[in-house]
């Protein structure tokens, strides 16, 4: 191994302008003449719009223009659309609700944008957007998917309020399992709303070229080219080729950001309209009313074992909600993103699971970091866990009892796991977690008026997002694979093109590892490039842990054809059939001869192209992959979270936590420990922190950072952090993906080790001090005093 | 509209601004120091912060009218623009402080002002409690406990705590 090559710590290359502050974000450009827009946003969740009066906003200093959703549709512009078909039980198509950028005629969730006001500056544009008039008559509203079938129906096209009643697996199979079943553990989980958070709100900067008909978008997206087929194809702003998407720093985004959100397109239609560059910048106040919040699903699942503790079937009837409007890739996240995972690491005979999606009057719902995974992982985690406890069984072993041994292995729910070993990441996390001295902790933390709790998740989750064939014929409107180009240079350095895109993963650094190893040439020789329609032919984006299994394989395919066109160049340099050409640590030799070319005298002479016509060979030297993987990686792994509760105060503090993950080929050590990191803060405010509460009115009650509890440094501890490893039989370099096991894992880990210690499982999350405190009393309620 | 004087990174710098701009809007908008960011409404985040005549302060939350005349550094300030990185920013680099970036400006000058008030030595506990106003998403703070204490020590050894625009 190299120092800057594959599984080598390398420091990031693009840390250096982000400790500088020259990181270049989307608020940060600048164009001539740029205005800024302002939303005029519904404050009900439910409501006709029975008159919008723009004429006194239009009149306030440096008010551009006001625009309104009439406008918008007299301008012909399209929906937003949600790209993944879902089909009922019954075979009907999901309901999908149109979702117009500037609501018309009907808001249907506080924050709704009802009317954009376009001003010199943003202060001139918040006042103007002050006075616009908006006479409403306010309907009732619903918030809570378990009512939302009873409630007032909130589009047309989707009576009850149901977008879908999907289902998959067996359902006879497993009832008759469940019929033969010797135990049966059942658990009520609602997985509670979250809202994403990127440190980075989200922007939008747009701008129109009138000579040549051409539109420039800036923005916060994990995809840009999903975002211009988008917004070009359905939204029909701009043919494709006239719209160009930038999507430079991107501080941020948990899945947040891979959606086509209505501000982008307003921008964009009024930086047309106006003939001036617009940008918007969302306050935190929007970004909680308008990012796509995660999970928020009501589930009650069911556990079949028999008297050896064996699973036999596994059951879960879900809700989940999808807020107002259906979101780009929402309908996928409670189904094909949860259904399918319903088998964890366990070899589970049958598996029925029903999930009904609902709108609501809230922000729409859709990935967030997992996507889907969490949720199912927090089902089967804690029904595991729970099983155990009522059957007498140690956790671990009864997962022992029931772990998948041998692969490849087809659970009831469509995934064919590839790779994996289970007991491996068990027993490391069961060595690193010292499990065997937790009795000994356990009984000092109560001699200190502590209850301490040990708590399990092992995980799993698809990764590696997707064979196009595969999510094709699940309903996906797109393709999965991913591309890369490699250009090579005449003096020999490379710039690499990718598809996918960064926003905290660090894909300038681990990218270049692999064209540094794979080429001989130095790290500080290779550029990535990412993030621009223009520069980047196409590409998929950074979403489902996707970009190393995916976008690096398309990275290796595009090597092995420099390396194939670079041989025959050398072989004309050398004088020497191809065929015996080698190349290894950068440079080609004839073999068995001390006849060499270093790989830049090759790139020269490939641009230079001396040595040979071009009627023989074409000169130059850049490929060109589209890889599209053979299967979903499947990384797995084992979390085990150790709390110590207060009596008291019902305060949860985590003791330590150990993650075991089996992430397939690591390139970078360093960079996957702080996305395991991460991931797992992400799980735990979850668990112990965040909620996002709506009120019945349909207000947002959690619409700040004062209200919404994101993790800060002192909730959390320090993790201790390992690895095994199985490869992936599924992509070239035998990645898994580590972005969202750490989110996935934790939640099921922190809610297990509480119930352990206070020893009940009426626990909801988040489970705040009160909410602990408050299960305590019910679990062994004090005497009156 | 009125006018502003203030130093910034050593250089002395005017602005006619409204009453109403916050420091960040001027640092950001008036002067294209586009290093200091904004996260949050309400005060929370701390990916403001910056330091006003030495002192960390949000600067989303101080009008720039409240600095006339005041000495303020940003992250553009803490290294020579040709020279090496700061202690802390070289520690956050070589701790993997830092994800997406966007909250590490603020962290850094957060971190700054954790040593000036609680000297170079620092532990684990104290760094954590002691970044109570900043947040991030990306790191679960794992790797920023490790940058601010390796970046303390760094500080002593090099024996320049002092910035190099201050």
């Amino acid at each position: 191994m190299s120092a800057t090559g594959i599984g080598a710590a390398v420091r990031r290359k693009e840390d250096i302008r982000f400790v500088t502050g020259k990181g270049q974000y989307t608020d940060d450009v600048v164009r001539p003449g740029e205005t800024r827009a302002v939303f005029v946003r519904s404050p009900h969740a439910h409501a006709k719009i029975k008159s919008i009066d723009a004429a006194a906003a239009k009149e306030m200093p440096g008010v551009v223009d006001v625009l309104t959703g009439a406008d918008l549709a007299n301008d012909k512009i399209g929906n937003l659309i949600c790209g993944w078909m879902i089909h009922s039980k019954d075979g009907s198509p999901m309901k999908m609700a149109p979702h117009p950028a500037l609501a018309s005629g009907k808001v249907n969730c506080v924050g709704d944008a009802v009317a954009v006001v376009i001003a010199e500056t943003m202060a001139q544009g918040r006042d103007a957007a002050e006075k616009v008039k908006v006479d409403y008559e306010v309907l009732p509203a619903v918030t809570d998917p378990a009512k939302a079938k009873s409630g007032p129906q909130i589009h047309d096209v989707a009576p009850k309020n149901t977008i879908y009643e999907w289902h998959l697996g067996d359902p006879k199979a497993t009832a008759a399992a469940f019929a033969a079943a010797t135990h049966v553990t059942k658990l009520d989980i609602i997985n509670n709303r979250l809202v994403p958070n990127a440190m980075e709100p989200r922007a939008a900067l747009a701008e129109y070229d009138a000579g040549t008909d051409n539109l420039t978008l800036w923005n916060t997206s994990q995809n840009p080219h999903v975002a211009r087929l988008v917004i070009a194809a359905f939204v029909g702003m701009a043919p494709e080729h006239k719209l160009r998407v930038i999507s430079p720093d991107v501080g941020g985004g948990f899945g947040s950001k891979i959606f086509i959100y209505p501000e982008e397109v307003v921008c964009l239609w009024a930086a047309r309209k106006t003939r001036r560059p617009v940008k918007w910048t969302a306050d935190r106040a929007e970004s909680f009313l308008t990012d796509a919040h995660g999970r928020d699903h009501v589930t009650h699942a069911e556990l079949a074992l028999d008297a050896n503790g064996k699973i036999l079937a596994l059951r879960a009837k879900t809700i989940a909600n999808l807020g107002a409007y259906m979101s780009t890739f929402s309908s996928s996240v409670p189904t094909y993103l949860y259904g399918t995972l319903l088998s964890g690491q366990y070899d589970i005979p049958s598996i029925y699971c029903e999930v009904d999606a609902v709108y609501t009057n809230t922000a729409p719902v859709d990935a967030y970091r997992g996507a889907g995974r969490p949720e199912a992982t927090f089902v089967v985690e804690r029904l595991v866990e729970v099983a155990a406890r009522q059957l007498g069984i140690e956790p671990a072993d009864l997962r022992k009892r029931n772990f998948i041994k041998s692969f490849p292995h087809q659970t009831p729910v469509i995934m064919a796991y590839d790779a994996g070993d289970y007991h491996a990441s068990l027993k490391k996390a069961l060595e690193i977690a010292d499990v065997k001295g937790f009795g000994k902790r356990k009984r000092d933390a109560a001699r200190h008026g502590k209850l301490r709790g040990l708590g399990f998740s092992t995980y799993i989750e698809a990764c590696g997002i997707a064979p196009s064939q595969a999510v094709g014929s699940l309903g996906c409107g797109v393709g999965l694979w991913e591309s890369a180009e490699v250009r090579v240079n005449p003096t020999g350095s490379v710039e690499v093109l990718t598809g996918t895109h960064a926003h905290g993963q660090g894909h300038e650094t681990t990218f270049a590892q692999l064209v540094s190893e794979r080429l001989g040439i130095p790290f500080e020789n290779v550029s990535i490039v990412h993030g621009d329609t223009d520069k980047v032919q196409f590409g998929m984006g950074t979403y489902g842990s996707r970009s190393g299994a995916v976008g690096m394989s398309a990275i290796v395919k595009a090597l092995d054809k420099i390396e194939a066109k670079a041989k025959k160049v050398a072989a004309y340099m050398l004088e020497a059939a191809e065929g015996d050409i080698e190349f290894k640590d950068g440079k080609f030799t004839v073999a068995g001869t001390d006849k060499s070319a270093a790989f830049g005298d090759v790139a020269l002479n490939a641009y230079i192209a001396h040595k040979f016509a071009g009627a023989d060979l074409e000169p130059g030297l850049k490929e060109t992959s589209f890889y599209d993987p053979t299967n979903f990686t499947f990384p797995a792994g084992c979390h085990i979270c150790e709390v110590e509760v207060d009596t008291d105060t019902g305060k949860t503090e985590i003791m330590n936590w150990t993650a075991v993950d089996d992430f397939g080929t690591v390139i970078n050590p360093m960079i996957v420990e702080g996305q395991v990191h991460g991931g797992i803060a992400q799980g735990v405010g979850q668990a112990l922190l965040e909620g996002a509460v709506y009120n019945k009115e349909g207000q947002l009650v959690t619409g700040s950072m004062m209200d919404y509890t994101m993790p800060r440094a002192h909730d959390l501890p320090s993790f201790r952090v390992g690895l095994t490893e199985t490869k992936s039989p599924s992509n070239p370099l035998g990645i898994k993906g580590c972005g969202e096991a750490g989110a996935i894992a934790a939640p099921a880990a922190v809610i297990n080790a509480i119930t352990d210690a206070i020893g009940t499982e009426n626990l909801a999350m988040p489970a705040t001090a009160n909410a602990v405190w408050t299960a305590l009393q019910g679990a062994n309620p004090r005497q009156a005093a | 509209m009125p006018a502003v004087s203030m130093t910034v990174n050593g250089k002395t710098v005017t602005g006619d601004v409204e009453a109403r701009t916050l420091l960040v809007q001027f640092l950001r908008e008036n002067l294209r120091l586009t290093g200091t960011h904004v996260g949050c409404d309400t005060s929370q985040c701390g990916a403001c912060v910056v330091h006003v005549d030495g002192i960390a302060a949000k600067s989303c939350t101080l009008l720039a009218l409240q600095c006339e005349g005041a000495k303020i550094t940003t992250i553009e300030g803490l290294a020579e623009p040709s020279g090496p990185l700061h202690p802390m920013q070289e520690a956050f680099r070589e701790n993997h402080g830092l994800q997406c970036g966007y909250c590490t400006p603020g962290m850094i000058m957060a971190a700054l002002d954790i040593v000036r008030r609680r000297g170079n030595d620092l532990d684990e506990h104290t760094i954590r409690e002691q970044l109570d106003g900043n947040i991030c998403r990306c790191t679960g703070y794992h790797n920023i406990v490790k940058a601010i204490a390796a970046g303390a020590k760094a500080m002593a050894k090099g024996g320049a705590p002092r910035q190099a625009a201050e």
